[in-house]
């Protein structure tokens, strides 16, 4: 029954590493509906935004939540406003283009940072900078709890708080809603849409930012290729709890940790990577819209 | 060319077989091995792109996960060979007294029917339940199929699992691999033929009929699932068929050979080449093979290079190269006649 | 949209000339032979998901031929080494072999570190009869491929079973846990010797879990393990995953000891390990701590060729690869490939980085196994083993 017990606790804590990326996705599918192939990979150079930052600020001979901070500060910045530059270098032109399009130029977003990312960063794993020491900090018999799950964890549900606050109770937020439920009538009414739009991209960013930040302190590796395979199973936890809702996301990504982490200690390990699309595919069939989402009129 | 438009259709056949032979027997006289090895790949690839414009160009559904079907092909036809290759040709010539060309020709033929079958029935298994969705769902959902196919092969032992599988037959007089130009171009040029058959025909205005309103053909009373169903599963035989070619002219099938980047690169042939388009299809596959063969001493920069000219066709030319036009000798002339317009334009 | 019948017989009659026009185009490219130069091909993973495996090698396999270049070539002239990127797929190995072969002119072949990637292009080499040394590739398939084909490092049988061997004999093991990448053929061949191994001298293998190359959570395999009690943990994975590992299994109040192989051996695993990986032995081809000039000169020289980068195994690996084929070519007088096929066949006790090498009648390398222990965030020398 203790294993049971860790099993779990060991899957709410990788949950929440998806929770965290699926917040990003969550939102800007829900205001542009159109799948950001290239999150993980923006989820990427935010860890690589972290590495080099606390490098050459020399951040990890000072461990502690200051540096934590500042090498969160930094990425999110810069994923920010890398991610608003994705959204007009390859999204914003498409916008009439049929549906297809962005599609395909986000999958060569993706493919251009993995392999512009193997030139510029070299393919070898990168050994993230400890920001922060981890210690056991619960422990129920032979169940333990470390400071680092607690903090995703922690993370990842203010993030849901706060992004929430942001988009039911400010303008911009209610700028999104009104582009989310109809970009043309928004526009007459007067909402600037493209502003609206990168604003959207840059925060979703910034939350991939903070992903990889912190997912580097609990998993300390980061190379060009991380962001692929998280990337696509935040997407499917993101629908999992249904796409365009926050506190979706966050239950969608932690049902995925546990059902991962279930199959690798219960069933077999060789077939976790399997269950995410399984998932994915039965929760399209049966309830499209995703446990706490609204059914869609147009969608699916 | 009306000169050949008179011929009788049996006869143009015999003319391609010829022709096809002609150009095998040509390779192989100057002893290249290498070269051949860039021809069979091209030519694989050429399958993979026609028969992924059939879902994604003609019918419009996006997959993301054509290379799965191109692997159950490989590994059926490498099982094939390996674990039964050997005695199944021993019977053909020791108790049906075929001749050998003869017994191998059949052999050759059965693991195509076995690649292709098998691919056609995963795409079933995979279509019914995806093809319901759409766009970018769809695309996730072939995507995790591609995927989940991957990690069964990799589980199976009797094929290798991660170390990959030799085609190699258990009885050495028997030589279970049937390779050569001749017998990869035919069944190319034969697959492309039977997708131009399919898409230029009336009932092929179905599947361009979904791709451009679902709606309005429903409420012409045929069901978009059926079409898009059907699109699927002849695209994803073809896709087995290539790779029973695959790993026929490689002798070496694992699963490194069909990840998610060979799914991307064939939605970039047909991307480039123009979505519906079967020219188009074959001349972005040819020349995206040949050329980072003639790039080699740039190698490093070709996957950017890739994702940039994805990025950069979806934003200049979403149609791609032809859109939905094809290249014909006629378009040929006209364009060198008149030197005004681009290659393939309506006149 | 306004759709065009297409005759089908101007379709197909498209199709080979386009092909005809871009495979001449292709045959153009061929490449003239220099008299001057003796060709060494080299096929590695420089892009893709082993790319850095790949990289590594082909460092070492670079900085061989500088050395011998400024060390006055061979037989009078200079080596000239070609190396195409594979893209960690196994047809671009076998199309880089045949272009090496064909194309460039190569007198023997380096590559590749996959066994997988080896056994593609291997039958290429072999029917072209141009020898391939291969560096890493541990599978013992690989050699049989033919009598041109060599490898410069352990079969997973002489590895997987030795370090069943220690762990039983010198560790008292009696109950082990397997941890393995199941993507990746190296780890799977060692965990399959070593449970073989391991059984047959009375062992008992507790658990067998499995993990895929790029994971980075490991704690739900760690826990079932953790249920089956054993006394030690062999993970024969790359120093990409077993730092990670190490330390979740901490994490979980794992403390027996971990077990690897020469994929761990990398300045990566002591960097994300850290004090995890403190009390772990693993088997490799030499020692860091090795005081002997052969050892030290190379990681200097290697420091100094790659801007401060510590090699790792498959860096000394493609090094000794590329040292052993200019010794045979040097040997073998000559540039015909049978020649130099033959002096290679010959190599006896070749002095490598990764210890001395005798070439076995099956074409691999005989060397001692090196048994290192991790303690206190260094590398130690515990004994060498005889295979």
């Amino acid at each position: 029954m203790e294993a049971f017990f860790q099993q779990l606790v060991n899957g709410i804590a990788w949950g929440g590493i998806y929770a965290l990326i699926a917040l990003g996705y969550t939102m800007v599918y829900g205001v542009l509906k159109l799948i950001n192939f290239a999150h993980g990979e923006v989820y990427m150079m935010g860890a690589m935004s972290g590495y080099y930052s606390a490098r050459w600020l020399g951040l990890s001979e000072r461990p502690g939540a200051a540096s934590l901070l500042a090498a969160l500060g930094i990425a999110m910045a810069f994923c920010a406003a890398l991610g608003a530059a994705i959204e007009r270098v390859a999204y914003r032109p498409l916008r009439r283009a049929p549906r297809l399009a962005p599609l395909i130029t986000a999958i060569g977003v993706s493919l251009f940072f993995q392999n512009a990312g193997q030139l510029v960063f070299g393919a070898d794993p990168k050994v993230a900078p400890q920001l922060l020491e981890t210690r056991e900090v619960l422990r129920f018999g032979e169940v333990g709890v470390t400071n680092l799950q607690l903090v995703i964890l922690g993370v990842a549900s203010a993030l849901c708080v706060a992004l929430t606050f942001v988009v039911q109770r400010t303008r911009v937020g209610r700028a999104m809603r009104a582009v989310a439920f109809d970009r043309e009538t928004a526009a007459l009414m007067g909402v600037p849409i493209d502003r609206v739009i990168a604003f959207t991209f840059a925060l979703g960013s910034a939350l991939a930012a903070a992903a990889g930040i912190l997912v580097s302190l609990s998993n300390p590796k980061v190379d060009p290729l991380m962001g692929l395979m998280p990337g696509l199973k935040a997407f499917v936890a993101a629908v999992l709890g249904g796409i365009g809702s926050l506190p979706g996301a966050m239950l969608g990504g932690v049902l995925m940790g546990i059902a991962e982490t279930l199959v690798a200690g219960y069933l077999s390990s060789t077939y976790r990577d399997a269950i995410a699309f399984v998932i994915l595919i039965v929760i399209l069939v049966l309830r499209p819209a995703g446990l706490l989402g609204h059914a869609a009129k147009e969608k699916v | 060319m009306p000169a050949e438009r008179r011929l009788p259709r049996g006869l143009h056949a015999v003319a391609l077989l010829l022709a096809l032979f002609a150009f095998d027997r040509a390779v192989a006289l100057l002893h290249n091995p290498y070269f051949s090895q860039v021809l069979v790949l091209v030519a694989v690839n050429v399958i993979l792109a026609v028969s992924l414009n059939l879902i994604l160009g003609f019918t419009g559904q996006f997959s993301l996960g054509h290379a799965g079907f191109f692997g159950i092909g490989m590994y059926v036809a490498a099982a094939i060979s390996v674990h039964a290759g050997g005695p199944i040709l021993a019977f053909l010539h020791e108790v049906l007294h075929l001749p050998l060309p003869a017994g191998r020709t059949l052999f050759f033929l059965l693991l195509l029917g076995a690649g292709g079958a098998a691919a056609a029935a995963t795409g079933v298994v995979v279509g019914l339940p995806s093809l319901r969705l759409q766009g970018d769902y769809l695309a996730i959902a072939t995507l995790g199929f591609g995927e989940i196919i991957r990690i069964v092969i990799l589980n199976i032992e009797a094929v290798g699992g991660a170390r990959g599988l030799s085609v190699v037959s258990s009885i050495p007089a028997y030589d279970v691999r049937y390779e050569g130009l001749f017998a990869v171009y035919t069944v190319a040029v034969a697959s492309i033929l039977l997708v131009a058959r399919l898409v230029y025909s009336t009932r092929g205005r179905a599947y361009l009929a979904v791709r451009d309103d679902e709606i309005a053909v429903e409420s012409l009373g045929t069901s978009p699932t059926r079409v898009k169903t059907e699109a699927f599963v002849v695209g994803a035989a073809l896709a087995g068929v290539a790779g029973v070619l695959f790993s026929q002219s490689q002798g070496y099938v694992h699963t490194n050979s069909f990840t998610f980047l060979r799914s991307v690169e064939a939605v970039a042939f047909v991307v480039l080449g123009g979505m519906g388009s079967i020219t188009g299809s074959i001349l972005a596959a040819s020349a995206l093979t040949v050329a980072p063969e003639l790039l080699r001493s740039v190698a490093d920069y070709r996957m950017v290079a890739y994702s940039l000219v994805m990025i950069g066709m979806m934003l200049l030319r979403p149609e791609g190269l032809f859109g939905t036009r094809e290249l014909t000798l006629g378009g040929l002339r006209r364009l060198l006649g008149r030197r005004t317009r681009v290659a393939g334009t309506t006149p | 949209m306004k759709l065009r019948d297409v005759s089908r017989a101007r379709l197909a009659g498209i199709t080979p000339g386009v092909v005809l026009g871009l495979a001449l185009a292709l045959f153009a490219c061929g490449g003239g032979g220099d008299r001057n130069v003796i060709k060494v091909g080299e096929f590695a993973s420089l892009t893709g998901n082993t790319a850095t495996f790949g990289q590594s090698s082909h460092k070492g396999s670079v900085l061989a031929f500088e050395e011998v270049n400024q060390a006055g070539g061979l037989l009078g002239k200079k080596v000239e080494l070609e190396s195409e990127d594979d893209q960690s797929k196994p047809e671009e190995a076998r199309t880089a072999v045949l272009k090496l072969i064909r194309q460039d002119g190569a007198v023997a072949i380096l590559g590749e570190v996959a066994s997988s990637r080896s056994l593609a292009a291997a039958p290429e080499a072999q029917r072209a009869h141009v020898p391939m040394v291969s560096p890493a590739s541990t599978n013992p398939q690989v050699t049989q491929v033919g009598d041109y084909i060599f490898r410069a490092c352990f079969i997973d049988p002489v590895q997987g079973g030795t370090m069943a061997r220690f762990a039983y004999q010198d560790l008292g093991v009696r109950r082990a846990a397997v941890l393995v990448d199941v993507k990746n053929d190296y780890s799977v061949g060692l965990a399959d010797f070593f449970v073989k191994t391991f059984q047959q001298l009375g062992g008992q293998v507790v658990a067998r879990e499995s993990y895929s190359e790029g994971d980075i959570e490991f704690r739900a395999q760690l826990t079932k393990i953790r249920e089956t009690d054993p006394q030690a943990i062999f993970v024969p994975g790359y120093y990409t995953e077993v730092g990670l590992i190490a330390q979740q299994a901490r994490e979980l109040g794992i403390t027996v000891p971990l077990l690897g192989g020469d994929g761990w051996d990398s300045p990566v695993t002591l960097q994300i390990g850290k004090d995890a990986v403190n009390g772990a032995y693993f088997s490799n081809h030499y020692a860091a701590d090795d005081p002997s000039e052969r050892v030290q000169g190379f990681i200097t020289k290697f420091r100094q060729r790659w801007e401060g980068e510590t090699p790792d195994a498959m860096a000394v690996l493609g090094y000794d690869a590329a040292r052993m084929l200019a010794d045979a070519i040097q040997r073998a007088g000559s540039t015909d490939p049978q020649k130099i096929r033959d002096a290679l066949a010959a190599t006896k006790d070749f002095p490598g980085v990764s210890g001395n090498i005798t070439m076995d009648a099956e074409r691999n390398a005989r060397k001692p196994v090196v048994i290192l222990k991790i303690e206190d965030g260094k590398v130690h020398f515990v004994k060498a083993l005889e295979p």
